[in-house]
């Protein structure tokens, strides 16, 4: 079950999260983000979850005003790809506490800390959902007692 | 979860972050980048050192911004000097940053290696796991030269915690996907493939993926993952929900884990040993059970889940290809799928029962659903259901209901999005050709698709038309008296103008008898089409009217007056007009015999596969789509090279495979060709062989690069131990573009590749005849010929198969006699044979007399394939 790349992207066409498990040029990875997401969000609503497109297959769901999507290999599963998109979602849900897309706007980061606990390399990692945002919960532990007082002017984002 | 960790932190990044969310326009946003580009370049430049908070910060909008879409060259160094701080917020930040915007500047990537291998070492989980992390987001070539040494141990290190062998282990196979040849497994395979046994679940699921892609490159090296894999399985199917505590998803037992395990064993043949195979066997009955059990949840989540299992283990069914009873269930568990109201399962249903048609055991239960997808096509809302509802019409198709199954893709046609209309045209023509009992059906057929797809019917499916009905006398009667009815149409299409203008050149003679369709009113039905033709529509006809006047002494002055014509001799086009000119001359100065001569019919087309086929192949690219001819040809192992031992044993657009060998005794070699037929590289090419355990097959290592247009050769030493019946299957891997490849074809080695010739008296043959006659030894086998009969293409096949020719030994001459040795490493076979002709009933009876049953067997089968 190889996952080629991932992709989040809202109705309006913008990308917000994009993770690429070949190697492929910048260039041609902006082209495909570009059409693929053109392609999905000419579909209608109660469409299949799945297409084929260019030789790769294209599993994709939409959660509130966010598209997930991954294309994987022709022999991949579909099923079990839709249902590593959900796991994805509630992973996301229950750190964010009811995710939106600004939590993933915002907080970037943490939107591919967790996707790289969860799977890395194309292939899920780690399925218990437990065991990852445990892994997560450890690092922001790590994070806090690190973190050291600011300023004031750089609290308030003036620098 | 607290929700304390939303926007820790760095504030001036969320600033950031609202400020370009806020800007009115593009060219807003661009200012408002390359402000904060300005401020982080001065930052960085400036001379006060930055701590590595702010280096963080900095790092991370780069980064937004770059994602954003926006280039990025600078910044790549204090993203490395955060990988050395002893931070983990500022390490992790680095990483990312290293991940997403790797730079192969040979300078930093040491840096970061050599960042990555103080994590390594540092044995604090969390740091090796973000090192992890890294290597298998990059993956680049240094990174595997730099590890791929080191993370096999860490992988089966006793201590090593388990989140970290997870990692190490989909690090490895990253690693392997993008450098192969840079990461042995040898010494760590026992022990790799023994995680399956693993304690931690997480564990297991991640080495199973790891194994797998080992697997698909090494069968052989991974062959006890099996029994492990069938272990694991049986006690998840069998587990009770709860068990697995938080791997069971939605009242699913670690469907993941399951499809993985599912997916490994893919690589591999049924199981040989009974007790295995069995136990295989109830997990996938129990797995085809639990589809018949009412739902434990309602959510789409728990479906989705245990649906995937079942359609993985259904793959796995259909893979193995060996159990009647699993195929016919799972075809009709599919067949419910056909109608359940769910899209994703209708779309999946099509597209898994095309595959289950081209087993032999399902084909007819396949069948039987043939309304029901009738009706998909007829019904469903998405096209890319339809879509999978016309490949798998096409898969089910055979001769008994080609006449139903065309005639709905017909009307199909009509309505069909304009997405699929030529592939669709191109499944009807094949359909129409290969299931053609009459060619009248074949005629219609054809003539009806351009009437209705005219635009979509490509040169090859008229071509072909024409070169069936020149090859067939029986029905170019019809497709003359055809063509003409549909030129009757006021409003045809061009194609349709170009087959009837060939036709009627050719054959209208035919029906040139009934007033209605004399020689003047053919001409003038034709030439009143002219006008509104393209310019080589026009040549054509132009071409056909001198036809007319070989075929029509009666309306030569009509047509010489048409080419005479200014708007023909004076044509601006210089085809146009150099055809008439000629024409017209032909015209006047020949006398009747050579016009007869040169303007003779045509002479029938060599056979060759219909070029629509290639067509539809090429269109589909390295497709899925199962060609039935395709599959039964690899399934009858290459019969062609029974009795040769050179050519090209597989090709698609991408690449082709020739192959040359030479055997002696028990040992063969074998040159495999590599043609990479694209203009761009193929990556990471790796083969490797499986194979029964009667041969041993050596593979020399192959180039993973071939260039464009290169071609690369690989040699493989092969020794056969003992008498075998299942050829060996070359597996090919490789990336082309982004994509990886896999190839799999069976390599034309057959015990008979092992035969030594062996000449003798015609008493000694009979004296050893008889010595072979015990009921076991001799195989019998009376069969329909399949090619003409000629005795030296037979000579040639039997020489070609290894055996020697004995001459004068049969009283028959007709007959054919022959004997040779098999040998192997563990036993010689001798071998004696008779093949008696029929030329009458265009039969033949074989007959062959060794002194092992399997040897009689196997040899009959080979040979009796060849005539």
């Amino acid at each position: 079950m190889l996952n080629i790349f991932m992709l989040l992207f809202s109705r309006q066409g913008k990308l917000r999260l994009q993770k690429w498990y070949v190697p492929l040029s910048d260039k041609e990875r902006k082209k495909i983000s570009r059409d693929l997401v053109q392609t999905i969000l000419a579909r209608k609503p109660k469409m299949c979850s799945f297409l084929e497109w260019r030789d790769l297959k294209i599993v994709y769901k939409r959660y509130a005003s966010l598209y997930f999507c991954c294309a994987v290999e022709d022999q991949d599963n579909e099923l079990i790809t839709l249902e590593i998109i959900h796991r994805y979602v509630e992973l996301l849900d229950k750190y964010f506490g009811s995710v939106c897309e600004l939590d993933i706007i915002f907080n970037f980061e943490k939107a591919y800390f967790i996707l790289d606990e969860f799977l890395l390399g194309g292939e899920a990692q780690e399925t218990s959902k437990k065991n990852v945002l445990k892994a997560i919960e450890q690092a922001d532990l790590l994070q806090e007692e690190a973190e050291a007082p600011r300023s004031v002017l750089e609290e308030i984002g003036l620098t | 979860m607290p929700a304390v960790s939303k926007g820790d932190g760095m504030r001036g990044l969320a600033v950031f972050i609202s400020d370009i969310r806020n800007c009115k326009s593009k060219e807003a946003e661009v200012k408002r980048i390359n402000k904060e580009l300005a401020n982080i370049r001065s930052k960085f430049k400036g001379d006060k050192a930055l701590d590595g908070y702010s280096k963080k910060k900095y790092v991370c909008k780069l980064l937004f911004i770059f994602l954003l879409g926006h280039d990025i060259d600078f910044g790549h160094m204090e993203a490395v000097n955060l990988l050395s701080s002893n931070k983990y917020t500022e390490k992790q930040i680095g990483y990312l940053f290293i991940s997403v915007l790797v730079n192969s500047n040979s300078e930093l990537i040491r840096l970061i290696n050599n960042a990555i291998k103080n994590d390594l070492a540092s044995r604090n989980p969390t740091f090796m796991n973000l090192a992890l992390h890294c290597i298998a987001n990059v993956g680049s070539r240094e990174m595997a030269e730099a590890f791929a040494s080191d993370i096999p141990r860490i992988l089966v290190a006793g201590d090593t915690m388990d989140s970290v062998k997870q990692s190490a282990a989909l690090c490895l196979l990253r690693l392997n996907r993008t450098s192969p040849d840079l990461v042995p497994m040898g010494e760590w395979t026992a022990r790799v493939v023994h995680l399956l046994n693993d304690q931690h679940l997480g564990v297991v699921t991640a080495a199973t993926s790891l194994i797998t892609t080992l697997a698909q490159k090494s069968p052989d090296d991974f062959k006890t993952s099996v029994s492990l894999a069938v272990a694991r399985l049986s006690r998840i199917v069998t587990s009770a929900s709860i068990d697995l505590q938080d791997y069971t998803y939605y009242f699913v037992a670690a469907p993941w884990l399951s499809v993985k395990l599912l997916r490994l064993l893919q690589c591999y043949p049924p199981p040989e040993d009974a007790s295995l195979r069995s136990r295989l066997t109830e997990c996938l009955e129990t797995i085809l059970n639990k589809a018949q059990e009412p739902p434990k949840s309602k959510k789409v989540q728990h479906s989705n889940a245990k649906n995937a299992v079942l359609f993985e283990a259904i793959a796995l069914i259909i893979h193995h290809d060996s159990e009647p009873n699993l195929l016919v269930r799972a075809c009709n568990q599919l067949g419910q799928f056909l109608q359940h109201r769910e899209t994703n399962l209708r779309y999946l249903a099509l597209e898994s029962m095309c595959t289950l048609a081209s087993s032999e055991f399902s084909h007819e239960a396949v069948k039987t659903h043939i309304e029901t997808v009738i009706s998909a096509l007829k019904t469903e809302r998405d096209v890319s259901v339809r879509q999978r509802a016309v490949d798998l019409l096409y898969a089910m198709c055979d001769r008994s209901n080609s006449k139903q199954i065309v005639a709905e893709m017909l009307s199909y046609l009509e309505t069909a999005d304009y997405s699929i209309r030529e592939e669709i045209v191109l499944k009807v023509a094949i359909l129409a050709e290969k299931y053609a009992v009459d060619y009248t059906w074949y005629v219609d057929t054809i003539l009806n698709l351009i009437r209705i797809a005219g635009d979509y019917v490509s040169e090859e499916v008229w071509y072909r038309v024409i070169q069936i009905v020149i090859n067939r006398d029986d029905v170019q009667g019809y497709a003359a008296k055809t063509v003409f009815e549909a030129l009757q149409a006021p409003a045809c299409h061009e194609n349709l103008v170009k087959v009837g203008g060939y036709i009627l050149g050719e054959f209208g003679n035919l029906i040139a008898g009934d007033p209605r369709s004399s020689p003047l009113v053919q001409f003038n039905l034709l030439h009143s089409k002219f006008h509104l033709c393209s310019v080589p529509t026009r040549a054509l006809l132009l071409s056909a009217y001198i036809k007319f006047i070989n075929l029509f002494p009666e309306v030569k002055g009509t047509i010489q007056d048409v080419l005479r014509s200014d708007s023909q001799l004076r044509n601006a086009d210089v085809e146009l007009q150099q055809r008439a000119v000629e024409y017209l001359r032909l015209s006047c100065i020949a006398s009747t015999d050579i016009l007869a001569t040169v303007l003779e019919e045509m002479p029938p087309f060599p056979e060759r596969e219909s070029s629509i086929l290639a067509k539809l192949k090429k269109k589909k690219g390295s497709s899925k789509l199962p060609d039935m001819d395709d599959s039964r040809k690899n399934v009858n192992g290459n019969t062609e090279f029974v009795c040769k031992n050179n050519g090209v044993i597989y090709e698609n657009q991408l690449l082709q495979i020739g192959l040359k060998s030479e055997y002696r005794q028990n040992l063969g070699r074998m040159y495999v060709f590599y043609g990479n037929k694209t203009s761009t590289q193929f990556q990471s090419f790796s083969t490797s062989v499986s194979t029964a355990l009667q041969l041993n097959v050596q593979e020399k290592p192959v180039d993973p690069l071939i260039e464009a247009g290169a071609q690369v050769q690989q040699i493989l030493n092969i020794e056969c131990v003992s008498d075998f019946s299942d050829t060996p299957v070359l597996n090919i891997q490789f990336r082309y573009g982004g994509t990886l490849q896999n190839i799999a074809v069976k390599l034309p080695v057959m015990l008979n590749k092992f035969f030594q010739p062996t000449e003798m008296m015609s008493q000694d043959f009979f004296q050893r005849w008889k010595q072979l006659g015990a009921p076991q030894q001799e195989v019998q086998k009376i069969f329909k010929a399949k090619n003409q009969m000629d005795t030296d293409v037979t000579k040639a096949k039997l020489l070609g198969f290894g055996v020697a020719l004995l001459d004068g030994v049969d009283p028959n001459p007709a007959n054919f006699v022959g004997a040779g040795i098999i040998h192997t490493k563990t036993t010689q076979v001798g071998c004696l044979l008779r093949l008696e002709p029929n030329a009458q009933a265009q039969m033949y009876r074989l007959t062959l007399r060794t002194s092992k049953e399997s040897v009689s067997q196997r040899l009959c089968e080979l040979l009796s394939e060849q005539f």
